[in-house]
């Protein structure tokens, strides 16, 4: 078994409001040195019955037909064994 | 001899909830056919018109109207659109046709992070449609929105593609008109409210115009639109102006 770990995030030219808004909330925290907060979605797939190049095959898949719109969004993923 | 009534088919997805509204414009204010098109069939049953109204469909889950997309109704609304049937997006359902491919870009969170419900203002930037045939260039419509993303986004090469042809339909202004950054309730890139394909047959609106037809509601300015529509079907059975319409949206462009 085969385990897709998945992290797509706004490409860098697309203002995220949403990572601004966070971004307000740590100053308050009083931590300082935060330069830039962005927000993602992480996504995990399980496959099962496929070797590691068909896992990375159909992840590749996956993520440019459904998981990430390329308008606005980036994807990176790694695929590794599973117990 | 009466005209025979023209058909418009309203998409239901799981979620869609402003479904009922729009079948009650075509059906009760302007008096024509229209029927409920479930998200599993494909089948479009002859419509003329294909609607895809507002809502939530599929719970706005990954991305707004990103599932949609592959339901079995849309693949054949793709290819409706595709032999250059009329199609009208408002709100979830301009969503769903940016995410189906049918037009381009993409609908960003608003800037505001919040959800916007109010009338706004939007001016015709484009006449020459088969969408907004029965308004002026210019005219200014009051119209009410209702979205948490709306923010028109797309890279330059799109924007600067859109409004050379005359793509941009809608822009979000002043009560006077004017295109300003305090009229654009959601940040949309050019204050753009509303798009259309190429052909000038697929557009896609955040604003209701559904929710503006009924005299009851207030306001009356959305009929405009589906007036427009009903215009354009009944010309093409008659005349040519089906023909027509495409290289007046070009001079338009071109202006």
């Amino acid at each position: 078994m085969f385990r897709a770990i998945i992290d797509i995030t706004l490409r860098p030219s697309i203002l995220d409001p949403q990572g601004k808004a966070v971004a307000h909330a740590v100053a308050t925290l009083g931590i300082r040195g935060v330069q830039g907060v962005r927000m993602g979605k992480h996504v995990e797939v399980t496959f099962d019955g496929l070797t590691e190049e068909e896992a990375q095959r159909a992840t590749e898949e996956i993520c440019k037909k459904l998981l990430a719109n390329p308008v606005m969004e980036d994807y990176r993923f790694v695929v590794e064994k599973k117990a | 001899m009466t005209q025979a009534p023209v058909r418009f088919g309203i998409v239901v997805f799981p979620g869609s909830n402003c479904d009922h509204d729009a079948y009650y414009v075509c059906k009760k204010i302007l008096g024509q056919d229209a029927v409920f098109l479930w998200h599993k069939t494909p089948d479009l049953r002859g419509v003329d018109v294909v609607i895809l109204p507002g809502g939530f469909s599929y719970g706005d889950y990954l991305r707004c109207g990103a599932i949609a997309r592959f339901s079995p109704v849309m693949q054949e609304v793709e290819r409706f659109a595709a032999r250059g049937g009329l199609v009208l997006g408002i709100c979830n359902g301009f969503q769903v046709l940016v995410e189906a491919g049918l037009l381009p870009g993409v609908l960003l969170r608003n800037t505001s992070l919040r959800f916007a419900c109010r009338y706004v203002n939007i001016r015709v930037e484009n006449s020459f449609t088969p969408f907004t045939s029965q308004c002026r260039s210019g005219e200014v419509l009051a119209i009410p929105i209702a979205h948490g993303d709306g923010n028109y986004f797309a890279d330059d090469e799109t924007i600067r593609r859109l409004e050379q042809n005359g793509q941009v339909v809608f822009r979000y202004c002043t009560p006077e008109g004017e295109i300003t950054a305090g009229s654009n309730p959601n940040g949309s890139l050019g204050n753009i409210a509303g798009i259309m394909n190429e052909q000038g047959t697929v557009l896609g609106m955040m604003p209701h115009p559904e929710r503006a037809s009924d005299v009851l509601l207030g306001h009356t300015d959305g009929r405009k639109v589906f007036a427009s529509i009903l215009e354009h079907v009944f010309s093409r059975t008659s005349t040519s102006l089906r023909e027509r319409t495409p290289s007046i949206v070009m001079e338009q462009g071109r202006r």
